[in-house]
């Protein structure tokens, strides 16, 4: 589904290397998780595959089932069904949750030529979710992000990404910053949405998020590489021994 | 004397030697006279004016207006499907098969134009906006008091059952409209005076209005779109006892617009807020200048301007709060900012504070700023296209201007013309 090969990328500003030839597939139906110290470049691969500016592709290719998504507009790149779910999600003061999220899914279903929801029925949607995730209706009503807790933002991600239902998910440390009842509801998201259609790229720094969503791959990702790739042991060996010991064996 | 106050009264000297005098009803003739020898003593406003230094004056003070071909579209005007009593000006002239019967109940309307001996209106023609010509000196409405051919003048003795709605059309690419209204709400009642539309190739418009003790105003108005127009209008407000004056104004387009808010509070307790959004693509100034007089205990003001800003529009804020000694407990507010969507337009911002009591909460802002590259890319990344997200915030910035317009169902018209030219003007 995802298929990133020899992926390079550095800062368009700077002259600095970020992405040094990053390979990586995750297939239909499949969760693989990404650990690695902070700024290896996770939350990069993360933007450029959404589309952020700022970054130039020096070599390789993203594809997502054979469109290459680096030529298209982060807009485009969503219509396709890539989801975000982003580390340090925006606030946007003045803009309601609302007609944020209704706006969203009926601009993706507009650009895949699919009929737009109506409000009545987008509203009864968004409910029944935001239900399941714990997040009042108060909350809808107000701007984007704007005075959420850390906790409150990640799980509106997640509403998010289950009101696009989108084909392949991306979640940047969405396990960061949450508490351990706001994580089970979370990875209780996350999967709800598993099915043999969709894949996940879960970043994470620990091992507790991945014993809610159990992954079938783990990938090592250091200093813009993938350097080793195995089974959830992989993960519990990070938690266990930290990166020292990986790192030494593939340096 | 100095040489620039010279030079001004020598501009008006000839200015005013090229117009002529309208026919004026008897009551109205001393206030026209005291007006003109205003003018004669302040000279035209000039470009070394400090109070004119964002905005050139020349083509509001020139003789002839200057030509502004009238824009033609097929959007319904603003407000039209609201239930009001319409008074027409075409080109500043009243066109009495386009308006209602000026009758309403609770409320005298006459036109000035015709007016034979009303007395009410004696007392406020010329007077409010006399006592606005200090600290600051504005020439152009005092120009207007000795000039105007025409006006509405209205008496509320309690409130109607709809607002009153002035309607200003353009049709003559040459026209030069001077209108000038008077608006007195009696104690307790309330008033929603609207106004829209482009009025004429050149306009001068002045408000005199007198909230009398517990009464209220609410003005709504949404200059005409007219790429080419050009504008300078003067409000003059003065507020009894916890009496209310709401004021919001939508600007979309014009070459030159200049708004000037003049407000005294006279009795305690009392509400005024002012309020604008105005929006400039290409060849656009839009200058809001406001001056607030507390002179009594306990009384709120709020402004709150907005504007929006590409292809190298222009804005300009000034904005004064003046606190006089005995005005304690005031709460004076002012908020200015603009989005600036390209590398092109510009804002200019002079806020004023200037406060003689102690216990007052004044606060005032004023900012420039683009999009937040940030948020644009999270809608984005959430499948929202580039045009519509930008539409998207800046709908919200400029919301906070339009939350100050009361009445649900006029804010929502509001918006509803914002979101047109957003669309209209995308690239
Ligand atoms: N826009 C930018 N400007 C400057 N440096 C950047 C930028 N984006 C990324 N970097 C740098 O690139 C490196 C990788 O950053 P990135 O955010 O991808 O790391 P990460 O693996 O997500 O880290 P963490 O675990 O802390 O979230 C870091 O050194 C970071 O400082
Ligand atoms: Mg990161």
């Amino acid at each position: 589904m995802l298929e990133i090969r020899d992926l390079r990328v550095k800062l368009e500003e700077e002259d600095k290397q970020i992405l040094k030839g990053v390979n990586l597939t995750v297939e239909a139906g499949k969760v693989h998780a990404i650990m690695g110290p902070n700024g290896s470049g996770k939350s990069t691969l993360s933007y450029v595959l959404s589309g952020k500016e700022g970054y130039e592709v020096t070599g390789g290719s993203a594809t997502l089932d054979g469109d290459d998504l680096l030529e298209l507009e982060p807009e485009e790149r969503a219509a396709l069904g890539l989801f975000l779910a982003f580390q340090y999600p925006v606030e946007i003061p003045g803009v309601g949750n609302m007609t944020f999220l209704r706006t969203a899914v009926n601009a993706q279903r507009k650009a895949r030529g699919e009929e737009e929801m109506s409000s009545t029925e987008f509203l009864k949607v968004i409910r029944a979710k935001a239900k399941e995730l714990k997040i009042d209706a108060e909350m809808l009503k107000r701007p984007v992000n704007v005075g959420f807790s850390g906790g409150e933002k990640k799980r509106n991600e997640i509403l998010q990404m289950a009101m696009l239902e989108p084909r392949m998910c991306v979640l940047d440390e969405t396990d960061s910053g949450l508490d351990v009842d706001a994580m089970k509801l979370v990875a209780d998201g996350v999967n709800a949405l598993r099915n043999e259609g969709r894949g996940f790229l879960v970043i994470t720094h620990y091992q507790r998020l991945l014993d809610h969503i159990k992954p079938d791959v783990v990938h090592i990702m250091a200093d813009g590489r993938i350097v080793k790739s195995g089974g959830p042991e992989l993960a519990l060996e990070v938690e266990n021994n930290g990166y020292a010991d990986i790192l030494a064996e593939v340096a | 004397m100095t040489a620039i106050l010279k030079s001004k009264q020598a501009a008006a000297a000839t200015r005013l030697d090229a117009m002529s005098a309208p026919k004026s009803a008897n009551w109205a003739t001393p206030a026209r006279a005291a007006a003109l020898a205003r003018v004669e003593r302040m000279g035209l406003p000039s470009r070394r004016d400090e109070y004119w230094k964002f905005t050139r004056p020349d083509t509001l003070t020139q003789a002839d207006a200057p030509h502004a071909a009238v824009f033609v579209h097929d959007e319904a005007p603003v407000f039209d499907s609201f239930d009001r009593l319409k008074i027409v000006f075409v080109d500043g002239v009243f066109d009495a098969a386009a308006s209602d019967d000026l009758a309403l109940e609770s409320v005298e309307i006459s036109r000035l134009a015709d007016a034979a001996d009303i007395s009410w209106a004696g007392d406020i023609y010329g007077k409010l906006e006399e006592r606005g010509q200090d600290p600051v000196e504005r020439p152009l409405a005092a120009l207007n008091t000795a000039f105007a051919s025409d006006g509405v003048l209205i008496r509320v003795t309690k409130t109607p059952s709809k607002p009153v709605s002035l309607i200003y059309r353009h049709e003559s690419d040459s026209s030069d409209a001077t209108l000038h209204h008077v608006v007195k709400v009696e104690a307790g009642a309330s008033l929603t005076l609207l106004e829209n539309g482009p009025a004429a190739a050149r306009f001068n418009k002045c408000l005199e209005a007198r909230v009398a003790d517990g009464a209220e105003l609410h003005h709504v108005r949404a200059q005409g779109r007219d790429h080419e127009r050009r504008a300078v209008t003067h409000m003059f407000v003065e507020l009894g006892r916890e009496s209310v004056f709401k004021s919001f104004t939508l600007t979309v387009n014009g070459r030159l617009t200049r708004n000037e808010c003049i407000i005294e509070f006279t009795g305690d307790n009392a509400t005024a807020h002012v309020a604008g959004a105005a929006l400039g693509d290409g060849d656009f100034v839009h200058d809001d200048t406001v001056f607030i007089t507390h002179d009594a205990v306990n009384c709120e003001s709020r402004q709150v301007f907005k504007k929006v800003l590409r292809n190298g529009a222009t804005g300009v804020f000034q904005g004064k709060i003046l606190v006089k000694p005995d005005a304690q407990k005031t709460d004076g507010y002012q908020k200015s900012q603009s989005l600036l969507l390209d590398g092109d337009s510009q804002f200019l911002a002079k806020p004023e504070l200037e406060i003689y009591a102690d216990d007052v909460a004044c606060s005032h802002g004023s900012t420039t700023g683009a999009i937040d590259e940030d948020a644009l890319f999270y809608l984005r990344a959430r499948g929202v296209p580039q045009d519509v997200a930008t539409d998207l915030m800046t709908l919200a910035f400029l919301a906070e201007a339009v939350e100050e317009v009361e009445d649900a169902a006029l804010a929502d018209e509001i918006t509803g013309r914002l979101e047109g030219w957003l669309v209209r003007h995308r690239d």
